[in-house]
C-alpha cells in the first residue's frame, strides 16, 4: 500500500522485521485530519505492533505561496503576509523581517521603539509558550484543563495586543525604522498588572503539572535528542536548549537593545519532553523579567526613523538576513534585493521546518501516543512550516 | 414514618405484584424489579451526562451547557434525539452481525450487573447467594463486546484501540476482584445482601463501614482505581484515546450504535461503582447513627452521584497513561498491594479488638505502599529534577 | 510518597472548581449576544469611506488618487476616477471615485490603505456581524454601502476622529489665511456707479 504520490515503503522494511521474524507491519497516516497534529500535517508512521520503526512527515497541506507574493509585491506589503507565517506569534515575525530590511537599507531604530519593540516580543513568548504547554497536556490526554488556563492568560495578553494593534493575532505592528502607532495611554500600567499576576498563574501550572507522576511518566526519557545531532541538524530554539547547548540568539547576536536587560538562559540535560517543558515554563519566567525591566526603563520620544520611507521604498541593491530568537527558535529573513520596489529574493527560514526534521529519530521505537506528544513539544505551526 | 417512606418502593412491588395471578407472580414481580432498574439508572445515566459536562465545565472555568432548557437540563433530551436522527453507517467491508450485536449485547451486559446491587433495605432484585461472584461474571462479557466492536470495524485505529482494551481490562480485573476478596474475608460470605447488612450497625455514632478500617481503606482506593480502569475513564482511557487515535473501538459507529455505546460505558460505571459502595461504603446504610431517618435508597444514590463526581474530577485533572505504563501499573504495584492487603484483612480478622490491631494494620499498609511507590519510580527513573542556567 | 503529585493536581482543579462559583476570575465567559465585551478603541475590522456632513455624495473625502489601490496587498480595492471635479472640503476642485470597490472576501483587514491615505478618506471599521447570504455580490461593498458619516468615526475612534479633525480644521484654517490677502490683492476696484 502506496501513501498518495509518496514513494512506496521499502519492501524490505515491509516484510522483514529486524531480528528476523515474520512480522506484519500496520502502516498508518496520522493525519492530516487529526485533532492532535497542530494543523494539517501528515505522518506516515508505519507500526510493529505498537512501536513505530519508521516514520515520513508530509506537509504542503498549507503552501501558500509566500515567498513569490514576496517577490511582485512592495516591501511594505509583505509585512502583513509575515503575521501570517507563525501565526500565533505575529509580532516576532514582523520584527524579524523589520530587522531584515534595516540591515539592507540602513535604518536607525529610535530607543522608544526598541524598547516597544522588546515588550510586544516578551509578550509574544509567553503567548506562545502558555499555548504550546496548554496543547502539550491536551495531546497527553488531561481533557483541555491546563489547556483552559493556559488560554485564559493568553487572552488577557491578547486583549492587549488588540487595544495596542488593533487585532489580536494579526498584528502588522512594525514597520521599517520603528513601530507603526504610539502606545495608548494605559497601555504600560495594563502590562504592568498582567506581569505581576503571571508568576501566581505558573506557580499553579506547576503545582498542577510538574510533580504530577502521570505527567512525569508521559514525559520524562520520551524523545530524547541527543546534544551532537541537535547541532548538527540545526535544531534552534528550545529544543536545542533542552538538549543542553547554550544558544540563545538574543545573547549571541543581542540585536535590539537586548544587551541592557539582565535575564538567564534555562538549559536542559536529557533533552526529553519533559525537559522541553521545564525549559519553556523557566524562559516564561525570564520573559517576566525582561518585561519588568523594560517597562521601568522605557524612555519617551519618537517610534519611527524619521528618514524612514513607508511607500515608494526602493532599498539600494544587496542582501541582508535579519534573524531573531521567536519563541519557536531562529527566525529569520533572507532578502536580496535589486534597487526595485520588490524584493529580487524573499527566504524565510522558517525554525518549526527546521526542527520538523528530526522528528523521525526522535520517535522511532516509540509508540503512537508517545509519538504525539514527541510531536507536541517540537512545538511547530503549520503556517510556518509550509509558508 | 421514616420506616414507611423508607420501605415505599417495596411496598409499591409488593401492591403491584397482587394483582397478578399467584402462577405469575415470580415473572411480574422481576418484570417490575427490572423496569425499576432500567427507568432509574437510565435517568441517572441522563443527569449524569449533563452532570459531567457541566463539571468539566466548572473546572475549566467556563459554563457547560446552559441553553437547552434552564441550566441546560434538558440536554440529554437534545443529544439522544440528535443520536437518533443521525444516519447509521456500517462500513462496507465490516461484519455486519457482530457490528450490531456488539453495542445491544454491551448495554444488556451492563444492567445485568444491577440484579445484586442492593440499593436500599430490602430493595435488590435478587437475592444470590454468590451475589459478588455473578456480579463478577456479568462485567467480564463487557470486555468482550469491546473487542467485538473493534474487530468488526475492519478498521485499523479500531483494531488498536481493541486490543489496548482487552488488554487493559483483563489486567486491572485482578486488582479488582482481589481487593473484594478481603470484604469476603471479613463477611464469610458472598452475597452482597449480607455484605451491606454487615456494615450496617452503630457503635456509638460510629459506622462499621469497612472503608474506616486500614485494610478496607486500602482496598477502596485498589478498588476505585481499578473501577476507573475497568469503565475506561481517564486516566486509563487509552482505547478511546481521543487525541490519537481518535475514538479507538467504536469510531465506526455512528447514530444510535454510538449512544448505545456511551450508555453502556456509563452504566458499567455505575455498576461497579455501586458495587464500590456495597462493598466498602456501607451500601444503603447513613454515616451516622443519628441520620438513619433519611431513606436508605437517597444514601445509596448520594453515595454513588458522590464517588460519579469524584471520577469527574479525576477525569479533568489527570493525563492519561500510556497502555505500557498502565500494566506496569497494574502488575507491579496494584497486584502487589492487593495481596499484602489480604494479609492485613487476614490480621485484623484475627486479632482482637483494640489499638494494637489498628496499629499493625496500618503498618503493614502503609509501608509496602511507600516501598512499592519508591521502587515504581525508580525502576522508571522519574525523579524531580534540577534545572541549571548557563552562565 | 507515590501520588502526591496526582494530590496536588486534584487540589489545584477543586480550587479553581469552587472559586468558578463565586469568583469572576475563575469564571472568564461572556455569554454572547447577550453580554458583550466592549471592543479596544483602536479594533479594526474592514474599512469604510469617511464623508463629512450629511450628503454622503458630496462629503465624500476620497479624491480617487489610488494610493489605497495600489499599496494594498491582496489588491482588493478597485478604484475608478470620474471624469468631472468637484469641490472638496477646502473648496479646492477635486476628482472623485466614481466607482470605489471592496472586495471584503479578499480583505485581510492589514490597514495598510488607512495608514497611506494622504486625505484621511478611508478608516477601519469595527462592525464584525457582517453575514450575509450571498457569497459573491454580498461580499463585494461598492460606495454607497462604504460610505459613513464621520459622526460614526467619532463613535468608534474618538480619539484618532479627534486628532484627524483637528488637523483637518488647522490646514483649513491655514489655507483661508494665506487664501484672503490673495482674495483681497486680486480684488478689482470698485466698479465706477453706472447711470441707470
Amino acid at each position: 500500500m502506496t501513501f498518495g504520490t509518496t514513494a512506496p515503503v521499502d519492501e524490505q522494511v515491509l516484510h522483514h522485521s529486524p531480528d528476523g521474524g515474520e512480522g506484519e507491519y500496520l502502516e498508518i497516516a496520522l493525519g492530516p485530519h487529526h485533532p492532535s497534529t497542530h494543523g494539517v500535517f501528515r505522518m506516515d508512521v508505519v507500526l510493529d505492533g505498537e512501536r513505530v520503526i519508521k516514520l515520513k512527515p508530509v506537509f504542503g497541506y498549507l503552501h501558500r505561496n509566500h515567498e513569490k507574493i514576496a517577490e511582485s509585491a512592495s516591501y511594505l506589503a509583505s509585512m502583513p503576509y509575515t503575521d501570517r507565517l507563525d501565526y500565533i506569534c505575529s509580532l516576532t515575525n514582523n520584527w524579524a523581517y523589520a530587522l531584515a530590511v534595516e540591515k539592507l537599507a540602513g535604518f536607525q531604530v529610535p530607543e522608544r521603539a526598541e524598547y516597544i519593540r522588546v515588550i510586544t516580543a516578551e509578550l509574544t513568548r509567553l503567548v506562545n509558550h502558555t499555548s504550546t504547554i496548554g496543547f502539550l497536556t491536551q495531546e497527553m490526554g488531561a481533557s483541555g484543563t491546563p489547556l483552559m488556563y493556559a488560554f485564559r492568560e493568553r487572552e488577557k495578553i491578547l486583549d492587549l495586543f488588540e487595544s495596542l494593534t488593533g487585532s489580536r493575532m494579526m498584528c502588522n505592528y512594525m514597520r521599517f525604522g520603528g513601530c507603526r502607532v504610539e502606545l495608548p495611554s494605559g497601555w504600560l500600567e495594563q502590562v504592568k498588572k498582567i506581569v505581576e499576576e503571571f508568576p501566581r498563574f505558573l506557580d499553579e501550572y506547576e503545582q498542577l503539572l510538574t510533580g504530577n507522576e502521570i505527567f512525569m511518566a508521559r514525559a520524562q526519557g520520551i524523545g530524547v535528542l541527543k546534544k551532537d545531532l541537535a547541532i548538527n541538524a540545526g535544531i534552534t530554539g528550545p529544543m536545542l536548549r533542552a538538549s543542553g547547548v547554550n544558544y540563545d540568539i538574543r545573547k549571541v547576536d543581542k540585536y535590539g537593545i537586548y544587551d541592557r536587560f539582565d535575564f538567564r538562559i534555562p538549559l536542559g540535560e536529557h533533552g526529553d519532553v519533559y525537559d522541553r517543558y521545564m525549559v519553556r515554563m523557566l524562559e516564561m519566567r525570564e520573559s517576566l523579567k525582561i518585561l519588568d525591566q523594560a517597562i521601568r526603563d522605557i524612555p519617551s520620544g519618537p517610534i519611527m526613523d524619521p528618514k524612514a520611507k513607508i511607500r515608494g521604498f526602493r532599498p539600494k541593491p544587496g542582501e541582508a538576513y535579519g534573524r531573531i530568537e521567536a519563541p519557536k527558535g531562529e527566525l529569520g529573513f533572507y532578502l536580496i534585493s535589486d534597487g526595485s520596489p520588490h524584493p529580487y529574493r524573499y527566504r524565510v527560514r522558517p525554525p518549526s521546518l527546521i526542527n520538523l526534521t528530526v522528528l523521525e529519530d526522535m520517535c522511532l521505537g516509540s509508540s503512537v501516543a508517545d509519538t504525539i506528544v514527541i510531536f507536541g513539544t517540537v512545538d511547530i505551526v503549520l503556517g510556518e512550516v509550509d509558508r | 414514618m421514616p420506616e414507611t417512606i423508607d420501605q415505599i418502593f417495596v411496598v409499591l412491588k409488593h401492591w403491584l405484584v397482587g394483582y397478578s395471578p399467584v402462577w405469575l407472580q415470580p415473572i411480574v414481580g422481576a418484570i417490575v424489579s427490572v423496569v425499576a432498574i432500567l427507568v432509574a439508572f437510565a435517568s441517572l445515566f441522563a443527569l449524569t451526562t449533563i452532570l459531567e459536562r457541566k463539571g468539566l465545565g466548572r473546572f475549566q472555568n467556563r459554563y457547560g451547557p446552559n441553553r437547552v432548557g434552564p441550566f441546560g437540563l434538558l440536554q440529554p433530551v437534545a443529544d439522544g434525539l440528535k443520536s437518533l436522527t443521525k444516519e447509521d453507517i456500517v462500513p462496507h467491508s465490516a461484519d455486519a452481525v457482530v457490528h450490531l450485536l456488539a453495542p445491544i449485547v454491551l448495554v444488556t451486559a451492563a444492567f445485568m450487573g444491577y440484579a445484586v446491587l442492593p440499593v436500599g433495605r430490602n430493595m435488590v432484585a435478587v437475592d444470590l447467594d454468590a451475589g459478588l461472584l455473578y456480579f463478577f461474571a456479568a462485567g467480564s462479557i463487557i470486555e468482550l463486546t469491546i473487542f467485538m466492536a473493534g474487530w468488526s470495524s475492519r478498521n485499523k485505529y479500531s483494531l488498536l484501540g481493541a486490543m489496548r482494551a482487552i488488554a487493559q481490562m483483563i489486567s486491572y480485573e485482578v486488582p479488582l476482584i482481589l481487593s473484594s476478596i478481603t470484604v469476603i474475608m471479613a463477611t464469610g460470605s458472598l452475597s452482597t445482601v449480607d455484605i451491606v447488612e454487615k456494615q450496617a450497625g452503630y457503635s456509638g455514632i460510629w459506622p462499621h463501614w469497612f472503608v474506616f478500617t486500614p485494610w478496607g481503606f486500602a482496598g477502596f482506593i485498589l478498588f476505585t482505581i481499578a473501577a476507573i480502569a475497568e469503565s475506561n475513564r481517564s486516566p486509563f482511557d487509552l482505547p478511546e484515546g481521543e487525541s490519537e487515535i481518535i475514538a479507538g473501538y467504536y469510531v465506526e459507529y455512528s447514530g444510535f450504535k454510538f449512544a448505545l455505546f456511551f450508555l453502556g460505558e456509563y452504566i458499567g460505571m455505575f455498576a461497579v461503582s455501586g458495587l464500590a459502595i456495597t462493598l466498602f461504603l456501607g451500601g444503603w446504610s447513613a454515616p451516622f447513627s443519628f441520620l438513619t431517618w433519611i431513606p436508605s435508597y437517597l444514601w445509596f444514590f448520594g453515595k454513588l452521584l458522590a464517588l460519579i463526581g469524584l471520577f469527574i474530577w479525576i477525569r479533568s485533572t489527570l493525563p492519561r497513561l500510556r497502555d505500557d505504563q498502565l500494566m506496569n501499573f497494574a502488575w507491579k504495584f496494584m497486584l502487589p498491594m492487593a495481596l499484602i492487603n489480604l494479609v492485613t484483612a487476614g490480621a485484623w480478622h484475627f486479632m482482637s479488638f483494640g489499638p494494637v490491631r489498628w496499629l499493625v494494620s496500618t503498618i503493614l499498609v502503609v509501608v509496602p505502599y511507600l516501598l512499592l511507590g519508591r521502587g515504581l519510580m525508580r525502576s522508571k527513573k522519574l525523579e524531580t529534577r534540577i534545572y541549571r542556567f548557563a552562565e | 510518597m507515590l501520588g502526591e503529585g496526582i494530590l496536588k493536581g486534584l487540589a489545584e482543579t477543586a480550587k479553581n472548581f469552587f472559586g468558578s462559583f463565586v469568583s469572576k476570575e475563575r469564571l472568564t465567559t461572556v455569554q454572547f449576544p447577550e453580554e458583550r465585551l466592549p471592543q479596544a478603541e483602536a479594533a479594526r475590522n474592514f474599512p469604510f469611506l469617511v464623508y463629512d456632513g450629511h450628503d454622503w455624495q458630496a462629503g465624500l473625502r476620497c479624491v480617487a488618487c489610488q494610493i489605497c489601490e495600489k499599496e494594498c496587498p491582496p489588491k482588493c480595492i478597485f478604484i475608478e476616477k470620474s471624469k468631472d471635479k468637484k469641490p472638496d472640503s477646502m473648496g479646492k476642485q477635486q476628482f472623485y471615485p466614481a466607482v470605489f470597490n471592496i472586495d471584503v472576501s479578499v480583505c485581510m483587514s492589514c490597514q495598510i490603505c488607512v495608514e497611506v491615505c494622504p486625505f484621511d478618506a478611508i478608516e477601519m471599521d469595527t462592525a464584525f456581524e457582517l453575514s450575509t447570504g450571498d457569497r459573491f455580490d454580498g461580499l463585494l461593498w461598492r460606495k454607497a454601502q462604504l460610505a459613513k458619516p464621520n459622526s460614526y468615526f467619532h463613535q468608534i475612534h474618538p480619539t484618532a476622529a479627534a486628532e484627524i479633525d483637528k488637523r483637518l480644521a488647522e490646514a483649513k484654517a491655514k489655507a483661508e489665511a494665506k487664501a484672503k490677502p490673495v482674495a483681497a490683492a486680486a480684488q478689482p476696484d470698485p466698479a465706477p456707479p453706472t447711470k441707470s
